[in-house]
């Protein structure tokens, strides 16, 4: 006979007080568990959430992104260089340079290291007479973007000009019926039309657009262009006109540079903007849910020792309930010479026994309510809820065992 | 059923060794405290139970006999005056230490029986080596078992049993370690003629056996007749 035998005889006899006292145990452990991994749960939907958030900008600004490149073709460029000679003067009055410079220019600044603007476009205007048609145009050529040769490539912002093709603005091709696919004639030349702009209320409506190199040949000024736009500037202070020149002027030394439509400036120090704001509710809703968090681990900071302090009082309970229906075993066990500490230790193996066990399941409900609950945190509940369970049993069980077995007999 | 239940003692013929009494109380006092003042449950009781005897206790209710009967057992302290059992001082000793001594030398018969209720008969008889007193007892269990007619509800629990077996159930935890001292409260209180009879057998075997003594707190005429000797208590003391 053994004490392990008595204490696994009478859980197996009083099997109501015992599976109560599991529940007990099973209880509290789940309810400690459970919180645990609704605060873990909490963690992960934050970090869930954040990462959409962050996702959704990233997207945002990519599209946000395409949109300015896309709005740039219709607001202009923010840079033009001009010839070092050209009077700006009569730039403003006529809206392009009457100086020339080589076309090898932007092919010099796009295999540059440059970095303080992002697209280069050359173009060679001129205001000149459609001798066909007997009206005054701009006539611009132009050869689209020319790529950036340390740069990944873009989608160019304008489409260069078929040659043999003619892009009308809308006041030539509305005032000449003219529309998409026409034959047409300029300079002498048979030219198609490849595309007809709709109204822009500019004098892009009374513009012909022309591939490059057709334009200079017409022109008869081969290999030379009057302007080259440039978009954007990646500049690291406020006085950005002041880096891009700095810069270019290393470049190309024999050029001047003015900054124009800062509109498209705007929008991009605008896109900027919104990353900032977008950035800032990213740290708001972090905040927001860190403060939440923070809430439920104070609800958590009161509800779990309460948990545990009901669970050792319920077990103390029940052992004491399991102690006043044991009297007279105790007594006679007492009489036989059985000592104080080993009633004691039957009293709180079985407390053990119902917090291992109990735990045990608590830890499984656990599992199966939250499964974001570490092994190390089960662990740990597993090994805590026996002595939780002892703790809450000591009271009774030591009253049990230090019973006067005279008393307990005398009396039954 | 001839043969001796008390073959864990020293060999019988061995008689020519002195031995102590089984009991041994000598001007023993013992007062109680109640709301109506002090009571007087033992009075200059004294009493020598030699191995052998089977002594009978009888009196009134509230008498003292069970005062007696625990204080002999080494459940209660005496107030004054000297109390052996097989020649130890129980209440000399630290309540752990007493607590092995009545393992050793004492065994009870309550009249309610006292039977742990989820133990099954074996267990129940062997329960008293949880005093750690240390000792395989099993074979000896079985003996007693079979001896007193148990040895086919070794596995039944008390519930299972009649109240003689019962009652037999507890006789052989009482047994068990072949106690200098047997103290029986009313142990036939609760059972017909045919099994009062059998336990009073038993009892009177066992004190015959000469390796202890039997104290007997009865009511019982049929007890007192079974008993080699009757003492009768009044006001706490022996008359």
């Amino acid at each position: 006979m053994n004490l392990a035998r008595l204490v696994l005889r009478e859980i197996r006899h009083r099997k109501i007080n015992f599976a109560l006292s599991l529940l007990g145990a099973a209880l509290a452990v789940a309810a400690v568990l459970a919180t645990i991994g609704a605060l873990r749960s909490h963690d992960l939907q934050t970090e869930a959430i954040i990462s959409d958030m962050e996702a959704a900008t990233q997207s945002e600004m990519k599209k946000l992104e395409d949109e300015i490149r896309k709005s740039m073709k219709g607001l202009g460029f923010n840079i033009y260089i001009f010839p070092a000679g050209q009077e700006m003067s009569e730039v403003y009055a006529d809206g392009y340079a009457s100086k020339t410079m080589p076309e090898s220019y932007v092919s010099k600044l796009a295999d540059s290291k440059i970095v303080t603007v992002n697209h280069l476009l050359p173009s060679l205007t001129q205001k000149l007479e459609w001798p066909e048609q007997k009206r005054t145009i701009i006539l611009i050529g132009v050869r689209g973007e020319v790529p950036i040769a340390h740069r990944d490539p873009k989608a160019p912002l304008i489409d260069p000009v078929v040659p043999g093709h003619l892009v009308l603005g809308y006041e030539l091709h509305r005032s000449l019926g003219l529309k998409k696919g026409d034959p047409v004639t300029f300079m002498g030349k048979e030219f198609t039309v490849g595309d007809a702009y709709e109204a822009r209320g500019s004098k892009d409506d009374i513009t012909i657009w022309m591939n490059l190199g057709e334009c200079q040949e017409l022109l008869g000024k081969v290999g030379l262009i009057n302007a080259i736009q440039a978009l954007e500037c990646n500049c690291a202070t406020l006085d950005r006109l002041g880096e891009i020149r700095a810069e270019l002027m290393q470049i190309l030394p024999d050029t001047q540079i003015i900054e124009t439509q800062s509109t498209a400036l705007a929008r991009a120090e605008a896109r900027n903007q919104a990353a900032a704001t977008a950035r800032q509710q990213i740290e708001s809703k972090k905040a927001q849910r860190a403060q939440l968090k923070a809430e439920r681990q104070k609800l958590a900071g009161v509800l779990l020792p309460a948990a545990t302090l009901v669970s050792m009082i319920w077990i103390g309970l029940l052992t004491f309930i399991n102690v006043r229906e044991r009297l007279p075993e105790i007594g006679i066990l007492r009489a036989i010479g059985v000592k104080g500490r080993t009633i004691l230790g039957a009293f709180l193996v079985r407390a053990i026994i119902a917090g291992l066990v109990g735990g045990a399941m608590g830890a499984a409900v656990a599992k199966f309510v939250s499964p974001t609950i570490l092994p190390k945190e089960w662990l740990i509940a597993i090994c805590l809820a026996p002595l939780l369970a002892a703790l809450g049993a000591w009271l009774p069980s030591l009253a049990a065992a230090q019973r006067d077995p005279a008393d307990v007999l005398r009396h039954d | 059923m001839t043969e001796s239940i008390n073959s864990n003692s020293p060999d019988a013929s061995a008689d020519t060794e002195v031995r102590p009494p089984a009991l041994c109380l000598d001007e023993v006092n013992k007062q109680y405290r109640t709301a109506e003042g002090h009571v007087q449950a033992l009075d200059e009781v004294s009493l020598t139970l030699e191995n052998g005897e089977f002594v009978a206790l009888h009196g009134p209710s509230g008498c003292g006999k069970s005062t007696l009967l625990l204080m002999a057992g080494g459940l209660l302290s005496p107030d004054s005056g000297t109390l052996t059992i097989a020649g130890g001082h129980p209440y000399a000793l630290g309540a752990e230490a007493r607590a092995a001594f009545r393992a050793l030398h004492v065994g009870f018969v309550f009249q309610q029986f006292h039977l742990i209720p989820y133990l099954d008969v074996l267990d129940n008889v062997l329960v008293g080596e949880l005093a750690g007193t240390g000792g395989d007892h099993r074979e000896r269990a079985r003996e007693l078992l079979d001896a007193f007619q148990l040895g086919h509800r070794l596995h039944h629990v008390p519930s299972k049993l009649s109240i003689g077996e019962q009652q037999r159930v507890a006789l052989a935890r009482a047994f068990l370690r072949s106690p200098a001292l047997i103290l029986a409260d009313e142990p036939t209180g609760n059972l017909d003629t045919e099994n009062a009879a059998i336990i009073l057998e038993h009892l009177g075997r066992f004190a015959a056996s000469g390796d202890g003594a039997v104290l007997m707190v009865t009511h019982d005429d049929r007890a007192r007749a079974a008993a080699s000797r009757s003492v009768e208590m009044r006001d706490g003391q022996l008359v």
